[in-house]
């Protein structure tokens, strides 16, 4: 039911695809004026970050196949150096953001380095331990990054002029990072860089004996989701205007990774169902917060069980699969969950 | 005498204290299609797998073009201009045909990242070159029909076309076919071998595994046979038809064993 409205959609969207993105666009752009509430903006603002941050994770899982469980670490070093050079050094945020960027991506490099030998849950170990040492680091070199109080007081981004703070505002810049990682990731995806990710996850002895260098693009893969990923956390750390190393947990890196997971790995839309999902959700039970893990664990179960691609998972497309390939990866997937 | 392509010197592969292929040689010759056979187990795709870089020798050493390839893993020997098939297909399922092959021109394009986030020239003319030459494999090895097709939800022979189709997008030197009759039936078997035969004809130098007798034999214009790992026969068809060993080690002595079933 879900694929066959999903289909339509697609389907609809593909013939109308101009005028649905002008509308589309335009519709985001008056959304904080239509809609000038700062609490309801910054539900918004969480879904636009998270669908960003999901979709990089998605990069890696989703589209080389690789198991990254430690995406809260990359996001910790990008919002990290972001408010460093911004409060230590004074630069402006978009200078700093894209070195964020830079240096995440950097880091993602020497992860990738001893990953490049492990697979599945060996992998997603290295992954989460690193998150944990990232973390830790943050936590206890006060010198650099405040340890335990956290980085305080840091500014407010500029565009074109303006001081942009607050959720009615901040939506915009979001929603810069959002388009902007969709249009160049889509652009990468299309392209032999892409189709060599997909062909390492899909299988990568073939991939090799066709001469695609599966270490290196498993690098470069990885290199690019953490690249994002600092990018999103260099917008989050002026957002909030504070960071401390307890909003980078491992609990962070599973939340991103049921974003990634309900809404669907490999296709570029499900991360942004999947962080509306799960932003909506622990709006909803505010009230349980410490049960939300509890909530996703349910529908994550749920998801493997009735639908293990998310709900609008690949197999559309260049992936698409019939129902054979399907309980085929359903039964990988149960395996992979079973392993952990 | 022409060339030698791909050669092997006394290349051996122990899994432990199983001897899987032991000090064979083998030399093939540019323009050759050359035949391995030998019952189930007897190291023949195990031997494959030390000539595509899967595998390093025990001992031993294999040479292609002249140059010595035993540590290169099969990425780059793959560059070197060396294609294979497997034998359980390895397709990319979830990808349509024309994806599987598309994925076959990854060393003859360029593309990084940059080129493909400002679709500059590189980018263009990359994906114009393989959209085009795809396609024209695709025709080649007769899949037009099944272009847009999941590779997965192709019949076994099929299946095992796109395999040759994504290997040919390498526009390799040697093709290594992996037992590519099995699993089809007599009239796919035949078209096959035709095409096998129209591949060398334009200049492809193939390498064939298989234990189907008449069809290597009727193939081939030189073959090997490996028994429990071991050179036991080389040469034509013709002289391996009449060697003693292999009479042996496929028909047993004087009873018919085992050999083609399995
Ligand atoms: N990776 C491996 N580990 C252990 N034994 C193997 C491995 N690969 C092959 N073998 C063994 O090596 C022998 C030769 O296998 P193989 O090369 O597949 O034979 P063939 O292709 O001629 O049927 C068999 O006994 C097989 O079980
Ligand atoms: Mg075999």
């Amino acid at each position: 039911m879900i694929s066959n409205t999903f289909e339509n959609v697609k389907k609809i969207y593909k013939k109308h695809a101009k005028i649905i993105n002008i509308v589309l666009i335009i519709l985001l752009l008056i959304i904080p004026r239509l809609m000038p509430n700062s609490y309801l903006m910054g539900i918004v603002c969480r879904i636009l970050m998270y669908a960003t941050l999901a979709g990089s994770l998605n990069i890696i899982n989703g589209y080389s196949g690789q198991f990254n469980i430690g995406h809260a670490g990359f996001f910790l070093i990008g919002a990290y150096t972001e408010a460093i050079l911004a409060t230590t050094y004074g630069w402006s945020f978009w200078p700093a953001m894209i070195i964020a960027g830079i240096v995440t991506s950097i880091v993602g490099f020497l992860v990738s380095l001893p990953t490049l030998r492990l697979r599945g849950i060996y992998l997603a170990i290295v992954t989460l331990g690193f998150s944990e040492i990232i973390r830790i680091i943050a936590l206890n070199w006060t010198d650099v990054t405040g340890g335990p109080m956290g980085i305080k007081g840091i500014p407010s981004p500029e565009l074109f002029g303006f001081r942009i703070s607050g959720p009615v505002d901040y939506y915009y810049i979001f929603l810069i990072v959002g388009i902007l990682f969709l249009f160049i990731t889509n652009r990468i995806l299309k392209s032999r860089v892409g189709r060599s990710w997909i062909s390492i996850r899909e299988d990568e002895l073939a991939a090799k004996s066709l001469g695609v260098e599966a270490n290196r693009a498993k690098s470069a893969n990885f290199m690019y989701g953490a690249f994002w990923a600092g990018i999103v956390g260099a917008t989050y750390a002026p957002y909030y205007k504070f960071i401390a190393s307890d909003m980078f947990t491992l609990d962070e890196g599973f939340n991103i990774l049921a974003m990634v997971i309900i809404g669907g790995q490999g296709t570029l839309i499900g991360p942004f169902v999947g962080a509306s999902i799960a932003t909506l959700i622990s709006e909803v039970f505010r009230f349980a917060s410490q049960y939300r893990m509890v909530i996703y664990a349910i529908l994550i179960i749920v998801m493997m069980w009735w639908r293990p691609q998310g709900l609008v998972g690949a197999y559309d497309s260049i992936l698409a699969g019939d129902d054979k390939s399907l309980k085929k990866r359903k039964k990988s997937i149960t395996q992979k969950v079973g392993d952990n | 005498m022409a060339e030698i392509i791909l050669e092997a010197k006394g290349v051996s592969k122990h899994f432990g204290g199983l001897k899987a292929v032991e000090n064979v040689d083998m030399e093939i010759y540019r323009g050759d299609i050359f035949g391995i056979i030998g019952p189930n187990g007897a190291g023949k795709t195990t031997f494959f797998n030390i000539c595509s870089g899967i595998y390093e020798p025990t001992y031993g050493e294999i040479l292609f073009k002249g140059e010595p390839i035993r540590n290169l893993n099969p990425e780059q020997i793959a560059r070197k201009g060396m294609a294979r098939t497997f034998q359980n297909i390895q397709l990319f399922k979830n990808m349509t045909v024309f994806e599987n092959v598309r994925i076959g021109f990854h060393i003859r394009t360029k593309t990084r990242m940059f080129d493909a986030i400002f679709k500059n020239k590189t980018y263009q003319s990359d994906e114009e070159f393989v959209n085009e030459e795809s396609m024209k494999i695709i025709d080649k090895v007769g899949l037009s029909a099944y272009k847009n097709t999941m590779a997965g939800n192709l019949a076994y022979g099929i299946q095992r076309r796109v395999e040759i189709a994504r290997a040919l997008a390498l526009n390799p030197d040697i093709l290594l076919l992996d037992e590519p009759a099995a699993g089809m039936n007599p009239i796919e078997t035949n078209n096959l071998k035709e095409f096998i035969i129209k591949l060398n004809a334009e200049g492809y130098t193939i390498a064939v595994i298989e234990h189907d007798m008449k069809f290597i034999m009727s193939l081939t214009n030189r073959l090997l046979v490996l028994n429990f790992g071991e050179k036991i026969s080389e040469g034509t068809p013709e002289i391996v038809k009449n060697d003693q060993n292999v009479i042996e080690a496929y028909f047993g002595k004087g009873k018919i064993a085992g050999g083609e079933n399995s």
